[in-house]
């Protein structure tokens, strides 16, 4: 019992600003390091695929990021709810500072999908179930910073995000259905444009932890816009005002 | 390893463009995020108390 | 809570009738809207045929996008739709009235006016009876997402343009069954699964969407 309610004292900006300030250098730490290893094995070690040459080595960054792209909209979609349900405004930072970098993985998705499928397929486009879903993903997440950028108040801000972010992660099974419909419907057959190949251990291996590498990556800057967040709302607190004496601004530093 | 000398490792067996296309991109992205972040994270504690210091 | 539905209902066409250009608008659009496509694309028969049902549908969103605002925007300006939303239990059915509303005034119009688009594109008979059918039970999907967006974007100068952004990718299922139940029956197979997809999707919309909408009333004006 106990300890659970000192966890929860996490649950306040003033409480979670110090703590992520320290660990926000571990998760960068991490995600170096297995970004080294992951991309030592994925590009100087795994072999050359008898199908797709050395292009299938994209791999390596592409489906790390759509993974990340979509498992950060679920996260953010919970903590958006969590801050709504129960008033926490905590939880509604994490959300809006989340966006941002699940629409840059989502972009980074799409562009180097595009640039596997060039030389696979011959068009820097296609419209695979795959990449049209990624694409929508990247308007749901441009809908969600659009509409909580566009109302002044913040409370009805972050709850009008937290719904509009739910009804979103409620429909894209939905809407990723009605992508693979339309595709199996227009091309006679399910083709997937980027398959993998198929995956040698020494491939999965350097997937799973650039993976695991995005995903600490996106800890430490998801953690530092939180910190920024928290300062920008809670401007006239006496925390704010406490940690930043006691850590004053340094010309060129800030994490 | 599977790459006999570095030309052949940045020629990517012909598809260099495009691998590293990508991962250019991705190391650039992934590089100036985190200094845009630190940066709102620098204003944001300069600006504590409303006004610049 | 049916009576105050039915309230609701007449209300908005009553006012809708004072202001006939406005409910004219939406169609004046599509029209305009379809239109110009054979104008971009070029006259021939046979890819007019084929993208015809791409075109209405998405014309028809955007139509449907483009008027949702109103419903809402009258009453929010002058403070009746927070005396409305002060009585209990009345989010819901405003929701389900305001997307009836809006369904009635620009969805249905839609819908008798598609087989005229249907002859413009030269559409089989088979074909137009496919879009209008997918047409009835898709707009009112797009009626109670649209009064989800309104809702959520009520008061927002943005307005139009940012409930367009959000609530789009929501309707995609919704013109990728209506426009594909269309190029189904044109290469001679059948809709069902389509028309089937189409009516879950509108019990499903039908349940959640006006508890959504109800929520963000409540966000918008508390």
């Amino acid at each position: 019992m106990s300890t659970t309610l000192r966890f929860f004292r996490f649950a306040s900006p003033a409480a979670f600003y110090p703590l992520a300030g320290k660990l926000v250098p571990w998760f960068g730490a991490v995600a170096a390091i297995l970004a080294a290893i992951g991309l030592y094995l994925g590009m100087l070690r795994a072999p050359t695929d008898a199908t797709q040459g050395d292009a299938y080595r994209i791999i390596f960054i592409h489906v790390p990021a759509a993974w990340m792209s979509m498992l950060l909209y679920v996260v953010m979609a919970f903590w958006a709810a969590i801050g709504w349900a129960f008033n926490a405004r905590l939880a509604s930072i994490v959300a809006r500072a989340i966006a941002p970098t699940g629409a840059m993985f989502t972009f980074l998705a799409l562009w180097t999908g595009a640039l596997w499928g060039k030389p696979t397929w011959g068009a820097w486009w296609v419209w695979d179930a795959r990449l049209t879903s990624e694409l929508i993903l990247l308007f749901l997440y441009a809908g969600y910073i659009a509409l909580v950028s566009a109302i002044d108040d913040t409370r009805r801000a972050d709850r009008a995000g937290a719904l509009l972010a739910v009804v979103g992660s409620v429909n894209v099974p939905i809407i990723y259905f009605s992508v693979i419909w339309w595709n199996t419907l227009h091309q006679g057959a399910s083709v997937s444009v980027t398959t993998a190949p198929k995956m040698a251990s020494v491939m999965l291996l350097a997937m799973l932890l650039m993976t695991l590498a995005f995903w600490a990556y996106a800890f430490a800057v998801i953690f530092v816009r939180t910190r920024a967040i928290a300062l920008e709302r809670d401007n006239h607190a006496a925390w704010a005002n406490d940690s930043v004496a006691r850590a004053p601004v340094r010309q060129g530093a800030s994490s | 390893m599977n790459w006999n000398s570095a030309a052949d490792f940045f020629a990517m067996g012909g598809y260099g463009t495009y691998v590293w296309g990508a991962y250019a991109v991705t190391l650039a992205c992934m590089a100036v995020e985190p200094v845009l972040v630190a940066m709102r994270h620098r204003r944001a504690r300069r600006e504590i108390g409303g006004a610049p210091r | 809570m049916s009576g105050t539905f039915a309230v609701l209902v007449a209300r908005d066409l009553r006012l809708a009738a004072r202001r006939r250009v406005d409910v004219v608008l939406p169609i004046a659009f599509f029209t305009v809207a379809v239109s110009l496509f054979p104008l971009g694309v070029g006259p021939e028969p046979q890819t007019l045929r084929q993208i015809a049902p791409g075109v209405v549908w998405v014309a028809a969103l955007l139509a449907a996008m483009l008027s949702v605002t109103q419903l809402y925007a009258a009453d929010h300006a002058d403070g009746s739709l927070e005396q409305m939303l002060l009585v209990p239990g009345a989010r819901i059915s405003i929701a389900l009235s305001k997307a009836m509303s809006h369904w009635l005034l620009t969805g249905l119009p839609l819908v008798v006016a598609a087989p005229v688009f249907g002859l413009l594109f030269d559409m089989s008979a088979p074909a137009i009876a496919s879009l209008v059918a997918g047409l009835v039970l898709g707009t009112p999907v797009l009626s109670l997402l649209g009064g989800l967006g309104a809702a959520l974007t009520l008061g927002l100068r943005s307005g139009a343009v940012l409930l367009i952004l959000i609530i789009v990718p929501l309707c995609i299922p919704a013109i990728i069954f209506g426009a594909g139940a269309v190029t189904a029956v044109e290469s001679g197979l059948s809709a069902r699964g389509h028309y089937s997809l189409l009516g879950a999707l509108l019990i499903f919309t039908a349940v959640l969407a006006p508890i959504a909408t109800g929520a963000a009333l409540r966000i918008a004006t508390e």
